[in-house]
């Protein structure tokens, strides 16, 4: 394999203490090493540019079922954007949900190296796979939803950890899942009787368990597992005014619990999208709605075993697609455009519906200003991470817009006095009290050492010290000399350099290899217990329309490169 | 205005996409730079000089600018597409998507045009002296905004499904009209001066729909409220007026229901 020395650039590195100084980074056997164990290298000369590890995305959806209904439902999202094939490159297409092949390169040109699939339905985890598979070059992973599962609420509701742990541990295997996924704790359950679960404290139909004891039994389950990435949740009434108590409660479901896992990270909760989760008021009108960042962030700061990232709203049309199934309905009466509605048998449910974020609307300048809110006003930014919800909040290509306007005040005043409900925005959020500008350290907190322990992947991701991959990303920027915000969005959506596992992928802007990319899953250490085992072959034969065997991913066909990570039991 | 004028030579063995006979595209260009403008055939890209003889120049602007395209262009498509402003004479039938997208200017077909004419158009005038294809006006696949401004008239007979998700504008078809006549309709006014068959106004939010002639299966979402006197693209006359389609959904605006309106002639 190519060695490789990146020279000059200005390195930033938090977990080394590097902030934007002049270094040599050396790669060999897609491994960083030290500069002096090269021998023959090939030179990247970065003098003048921002050198940071491969950046780790911790959610965004870019491969599954939802995912293509959204690109088979949405032909006009390719009409205008599509770029013909060209060197090593295949043909691109879509805005919101670009082809796979498509989102390997939006992933590659922003310099990310590791990306987690956020909602793998486990009935259709082969199709996940099989996208996954197609997506080049960014190594990736995916996390099944276990919030609306049979299973796992009927254990619950009998108070059997054991057997929760051990079904989840049965699902990752048969999945080549990566972690515990939960979205809307029953609430999706409830959809498929017409209802939800609005708060935390209301019960499942049947199941007669509350969400609470969902997400508690799931930190629980998860721990006793010991797995590497904690309990993901995407919490009861995302989206509707009024709900940050909502997101609070369930927030506090976390306490008591402390992080049991070899893979570093200290949270045992991940709350995604939090921006969705902070509203205050009673309607979306202007004079009612009103921002609640402020006080969620002062639990959140006030934690120390929470993370989350943020779902900036990017103001662009995109399509909206979750397992929270009844929030999709909801949404698709407001906005009159077309609906995806669907049932996943004893699992979960999933909707998908258009979405245009007007720049020049209340609410939609509102939900953008509460997502920078929430960054802002974080105090250890490894906690705070950067996503769009892709593509539910905005397109995955727009994070480098996201970092612009966490970075410069300037570019956030342009949105809001470019909206003639600017003032209004800032009157009924915090945003207009807020002058801090982040930093690369900051932003490199965010998108690589947060990230990637959060996930983890701290002892492979995330930093640019010896033994780490060889993922390295070269970004066109001086932070001596240039001081336009508009030319960090360019520099982080347009990699100049990009190393991927030792392999030079983009050279000068240009992409030159479709990589080698692997599957991450975990394989934890707890066998089946009696009682699971007899459940699961009843289920399948009572219930499931596809037979045990049919639903197994079998590596060789869906996951040709894998990469195991082996959990040992407690 | 100036004048260039393309004259096809050579017929494509599949189908031929010009979507850059356009003022936009050639305003400002000289004879060479046009010919080097890309058109596609399937999936191979060739030059618009190898398949047209290009004569005159076009102006310094699209506004100044006017381009006619001579010979047989019944297998090429989306000419005048995307245009803001200026004028396309096309002396011949032509295939799909003829001024989709369109924002301005005008658009002239001396013959007949293909399905998707005029798809998604935001302004201009679009006119065609023969019939037209399926999707006149509409919106393009999936998308839920199909013409919302300027006025499209046929005067021959139009296709199925015309307007559909229309937004606005104006639609005016001399002839007859196929089934599925401004499905899902938000906004704008299609005129039949002929005969309709069925599914007239199926699934219609706002906006008006005038018949002249006769429809043969109306929808059962609409109801007749009464009858009015109309002035409709100068002719005057009495119309029974319906509202409709009482099976969808419909905004308020000052404490009023607002219907899609259906007009017959009597």
């Amino acid at each position: 394999m190519a060695e490789y020395i990146v020279k000059n650039g200005f390195v930033v590195d938090p977990t080394l203490g590097v902030n934007c100084e002049k270094m040599d980074i050396a790669i060999k056997d897609g491994k960083i090493v030290e500069t002096t164990e090269l021998k023959s290298p090939k030179t990247i000369d970065a003098s003048g540019m921002i050198v940071m590890a491969g950046a780790v995305d911790v959610h965004s959806h870019s491969a599954g079922p939802k995912v293509n209904v959204g690109r088979n439902f949405r032909p006009e999202d390719k009409l205008n954007y599509y770029k013909a094939k060209s060197g090593v490159k295949r043909m691109e297409a879509g805005f919101s949900v670009p082809t796979a092949l498509s989102s390997g390169y939006i992933f590659a040109r922003m310099g990310y190296g590791f990306v987690m699939e956020a909602a793998m339905p486990p009935l259709y985890a082969r199709h996940t796979h099989e996208e996954m598979r197609d997506t080049p070059i960014v190594d990736e992973a995916a996390l099944p939803v276990f919030g609306n599962n049979w299973f796992v609420m009927e254990y619950l509701k009998n108070h059997e950890i054991e057997n929760v742990a051990s079904y989840i541990a049965w699902l990752l295997r048969v999945t080549k899942g990566y972690g515990v996924k939960c979205v809307n704790p029953g609430g999706t359950e409830a959809w498929g009787w017409g209802m939800n679960c609005v708060t935390p404290d209301d019960p499942v139909p049947y199941f007669d368990v509350t969400p609470k004891e969902i997400i508690k039994g799931l930190i629980e389950a998860n721990e006793y597992l010991r797995l590497p990435h904690s309990m993901h949740l995407h919490s009861n009434s995302l989206g509707e005014p009024g709900n940050y108590q909502i997101t609070i409660d369930s927030l506090k479901c976390a306490e008591g619990f402390k992080a049991n896992s070899d893979f570093g990270r200290d949270q045992v909760l991940h709350h995604t999208h939090l921006q969705f989760h902070s509203y205050g008021g009673e309607s979306y009108g202007s004079k009612e709605f009103e921002s609640k960042s402020k006080e969620v962030m002062d639990y959140v700061n006030g934690t120390d075993n929470i993370t989350f990232d943020i779902g900036q709203v990017t103001l662009d049309e995109t399509t909206t697609m979750t397992a929270d199934g009844p929030f999709e309905y909801h949404l698709s009466h407001m906005n009159n455009l077309k609906w995806v509605n669907k049932d996943v048998e004893l699992e979960t449910a999933a909707g998908v519906v258009p979405f245009i974020y007007n720049p020049n609307s209340f609410i939609g300048v509102a939900q953008w200003a509460i997502g920078q809110e929430l960054a802002l006003l974080t105090k250890d930014m490894t906690k705070c991470h950067i996503t769009t919800d892709a593509p539910n909040a905005g397109p995955v290509h727009r994070y480098p817009r996201v970092i612009k306007w966490l970075m410069s005040l300037k570019a956030r005043n342009q949105i809001l006095d470019d909206c003639k409900y600017g003032d209004s925005v800032r009157s009924q959020c915090y945003i207009g009290e807020i002058d801090r500008e982040l930093s690369f350290y900051e932003i490199a907190q965010m998108t690589r050492v947060g990230t990637s322990k959060c996930l983890g992947l701290s002892h492979m991701f995330g930093s640019l010290k010896p033994g780490m991959e060889g993922d390295v990303s070269v970004y066109a920027y001086n932070p001596e000399t240039d001081d336009d915000p508009e030319k960090i969005e360019h520099a982080f959506g347009n990699a100049k350099y990009f190393i991927k596992s030792g392999e030079l992928i983009i050279n000068d802007g240009e992409i030159i290899s479709n990589g080698h990319k692997r599957t991450f899953w975990v394989k934890p250490g707890m066998e089946l217990t009696a009682q699971v085992n007899r459940d699961v072959t009843e289920r399948f034969k009572k219930y499931y329309t596809v037979t045990q065997n049919n639903y197994e991913v079998k590596e060789h066909h869906y996951v040709p490169n894998p990469y195991v990570i082996e959990v040992n039991a407690a | 205005m100036k004048k260039v004028e393309l004259t096809i030579k050579q017929q494509p063995e599949l189908y031929l996409e010009t979507e850059n006979i356009t003022p936009d595209a050639f305003a400002g260009k000289s004879a060479d730079e046009i010919a080097a403008l890309n058109v596609y055939e399937g999936n191979v890209t060739h030059k618009l000089g190898d398949f047209f003889s290009i004569a005159g120049t076009p102006g310094a602007t699209a506004a100044d600018t006017q381009i006619v395209v001579n010979g047989n262009l019944e297998r090429v498509k989306w000419i005048g597409s995307r245009m803001t402003a200026g004028e396309v004479v096309v002396e011949s039938s032509m295939d799909m998507y003829a001024g989709a997208f369109m924002a301005g200017g005008k658009l002239l077909i001396k013959g007949n045009a293909g399905h998707f004419t005029g798809l998604g158009m935001t302004g201009g005038e679009l006119r065609i002296t023969g019939n037209a294809g399926n999707y006149l006006g509409a919106a393009y696949r999936g998308d839920w905004r199909g013409m919302q401004g300027g006025v499209l008239r046929v005067n021959g007979n139009a296709g199925s499904d015309v307007g559909s998700f229309m937004r606005g504008g104006e639609i005016i078809i001399g002839g007859d009209a196929d089934v599925h006549v401004g499905t899902h309709q938000e906004g704008g006014k299609i005129v039949v001066k002929g005969n309709a068959k069925s599914k007239v106004g199926g699934q219609m939010v706002k906006g008006e729909i005038i018949v002249f002639g006769t429809i043969d299966v109306m929808m059962p979402g609409f109801a007749h409220r009464d009858n009015v006197d109309l002035e409709v693209d100068g002719t005057k006359a009495t119309f029974k007026r319906y509202e409709g389609d009482l099976g969808e959904r419909h905004p308020k605006s000052k404490g009023a229901v607002v219907y899609g309106q259906l007009y017959i002639k009597q």
